[in-house]
């Protein structure tokens, strides 16, 4: 009865039976489509294989120990990616744990609290916001944000905690240019977006749903708390996850204000270096076809390996498409 | 009340205030950002911006060739991607709903779309640059093909996904090729879905920094010969704002304002163009 209706039909005249010309589109257009598709299909390995060949030498020569030593020596030529991959995670933990509490408290009030009216508003300009190119983020934090912190916050902070084991150590004296500025500034980069998904994310829970807890007595807190977080749990995590995405691979908000130092340092207010800093910095110094152009796509190599490992830890735990 | 009761009303209170005040921090540190961008940038935006060369410090030089520059890159880019992507995203809707291979270009082109840009640099590099031993504006303009198509994949491939069944089988029923319902049904309902997709991915990519760095390099110098090196705005901005000069660093904040009005810009046309249709 219920056939798809691709089947032909009994009788029918056969697809031959269309013109000529009609056949020659139809073949023209399904082989264009499907040539586009492949390109897509295709790009990702292009890209693999390019940065692996180009990456080979070092990573022939220094072995799998690249991914972890933590030397960077141009004048010994000696190159490993420990320091980058230190500071790329750290950044982005550092980035998630400021921007996600923020992110929750903004999407809070902006579905709960603020009125109706200026709801929509609110929300386009934080779209609008999360469209702003990561360099004016940079030259925001380089200009405005390091001078501050290193003039208000950080001799304060470590002032603090001179003496104190292991906190002594993470907040040691250090300058406005640092890991932590880095994490700041990727932080209220990846704000909007995260934001803007949240919001989402809280006002697709279902009304009914909300309202029958409401009738129940629960306050709003409680209706945000035990209803629309459990509710949106796997979309909140996709958005984190995304947000995570976009801090590591970010390349202009942090070169302006890591300070691009090489070097290992359990400080957060110390410089440091993150594998996109690393390359966008020393990719000029590095001459065609010289073992440090050979370690810089090798750096290249291990932040594709960190994105796909988040995008794959994301798709794993919210179970479809994450939306961007 | 019990004091149960007021407990729990005592603490949705604090967590609104709470809330309240994540709010008004995100807002100053977006404010500083929008208030500083404006404050320097505003001073610094002369006509003589648009009107002459960069120069070196002194010589009061604008950003002519990297806007320029930028106009070129973005339009190579964006010629190259958008007949790729909304061809590729109309092969994942119409042409391989089910199939594997259209399941792997499906999440290929998701890595894509979350594939770092100084990544994407790195293989233009690689692929284009360091073959022909020389930077140029193609490199450049390829980059940011290669950051738009996976975007104009994935809103081409939803916004045809939304077009209704029904409607592809009233022209299928009448007799049409699938590539007549595909362009004249399918992509005609999807238009202002798709042309906003195509205006999202120009706007990214014209604000995108680090897959130019090691492409089309920068010129210091008026240049539009598509094979040599070519000044870009956020290049440009890139090389002022850490300069020593105060001239070069007041145009680096002219160049920033320009390029955040253009994004935003592009962005509101995008957002009115969806508004209207929904």
């Amino acid at each position: 009865m219920n056939q798809a209706p691709s089947l032909a039909i009994a009788g029918a005249p056969a697809p031959a039976a269309a013109p000529a010309s009609t056949r020659g589109s139809e073949r023209l257009f399904s082989g264009a489509v499907t040539g586009a598709g492949l390109i897509v299909f295709g790009l990702l390995g292009a890209i693999i294989l390019m940065l692996v060949l180009g990456a080979w030498p070092a990573l022939t020569h220094f072995g799998p120990a690249f991914f972890w030593n933590p030397v960077w020596d141009s004048v010994a030529n000696e190159y490993g990616a420990g320091v980058m991959i230190y500071g790329t995670l750290a950044t982005s933990l550092l980035a998630l744990l400021i921007a996600v509490p923020l992110a929750m408290g903004v999407a809070y009030a902006l579905t709960e609290i603020v009125p109706q009216a200026v709801r929509r508003p609110v929300g386009i300009v934080i779209q609008l916001l999360a469209a702003i190119p990561s360099i004016i983020y940079g030259m925001w934090g380089f200009f405005v944000l390091a001078p501050y912190l290193a003039q208000h916050v950080v001799l304060n902070v470590a002032d603090a905690f001179v003496g104190v084991p292991v906190l002594g150590k993470i907040f040691d004296y250090g300058s406005g240019n640092s890991v932590f500025t880095a994490g700041l500034v990727l932080a209220v980069m990846i704000l909007p977006l995260i934001t803007a998904m949240f919001v989402e994310v809280l006002g697709a829970t279902p009304v009914i749903l909300k309202e029958s807890v409401y009738g129940l007595g629960a306050t709003r807190f409680e209706v945000i708390r035990h209803v629309a977080l459990p509710y949106g749990k796997r979309a909140f995590i996709g958005a984190i996850m995304l947000g995570l995405g976009r801090a590591l691979g970010e390349t202009m908000a942090v070169t302006f204000v890591i300070g691009n130092a090489t070097r290992l340092s359990p400080s957060i207010f110390a410089q440091g270096a993150t594998i996109s800093s690393t390359i966008a910095n020393e990719f000029n110094e590095a001459g065609g076809g010289s073992l440090k152009l050979a370690a810089l796509l090798g750096l290249g190599v291990t932040l594709f390996v960190i994105s796909f490992i988040v995008l794959s830890i994301s798709r794993a735990l919210v179970g479809r498409r994450v939306e961007n | 009340m019990s004091a149960r009761a007021s407990r729990r009303k005592a603490v949705n209170t604090i967590a609104g205030i709470v809330a309240g005040g994540a709010a008004l921090l995100s807002l100053l540190a977006l404010g500083s950002i929008l208030w500083t961008l404006v404050a320097r940038g505003l001073p610094a935006l002369q006509l003589s911006v648009l009107t002459t060369s960069m120069a070196p410090t002194g010589e009061n030089g604008g950003l002519a060739n990297a806007i320029v520059g930028s106009l070129i890159q973005v339009a190579i880019g964006m010629l190259v991607a958008t007949p790729i992507g909304i061809l590729a995203g109309t092969y994942l809707s119409e042409y391989a709903r089910g199939s594997k291979l259209g399941d792997v270009t499906r999440f290929v082109s998701d890595i894509l779309l979350s594939a770092p840009s100084i990544l994407v640099g790195l293989f233009v590099y690689v692929l284009l640059v360091a073959t022909t031993k020389t930077y140029s504006a193609y490199a450049g303009g390829i980059a940011l093909a290669v950051i738009a198509i996976p975007m104009i994949v994935r809103t081409t491939e939803d916004m045809l996904s939304l077009v209704p069944v029904a409607l592809r089988e009233a022209a299928a029923a009448l007799g049409a090729p699938k590539w007549k319902v595909v362009t004249l049904i399918a992509w005609r309902a999807a238009q202002s879905g798709i042309m906003t997709g195509i205006l999202l991915a120009l706007a990214r990519v014209a604000g995108e920094t680090a897959p130019l760095l090691f492409t089309s390099l920068g010129n210091l110098n008026w240049s539009t010969s598509l094979g040599q090196p070519m000044a870009s705005l956020p290049l440009a901005i890139y090389q002022y704002a850490g300069s020593p000069y105060d001239d070069l660093v007041q145009l680096a904040w002219a160049g920033a304002l320009l390029i955040t009005l253009g994004v935003l810009v592009i962005n509101i046309i995008a957002q009115l163009a969806l508004g209207r249709k929904r």
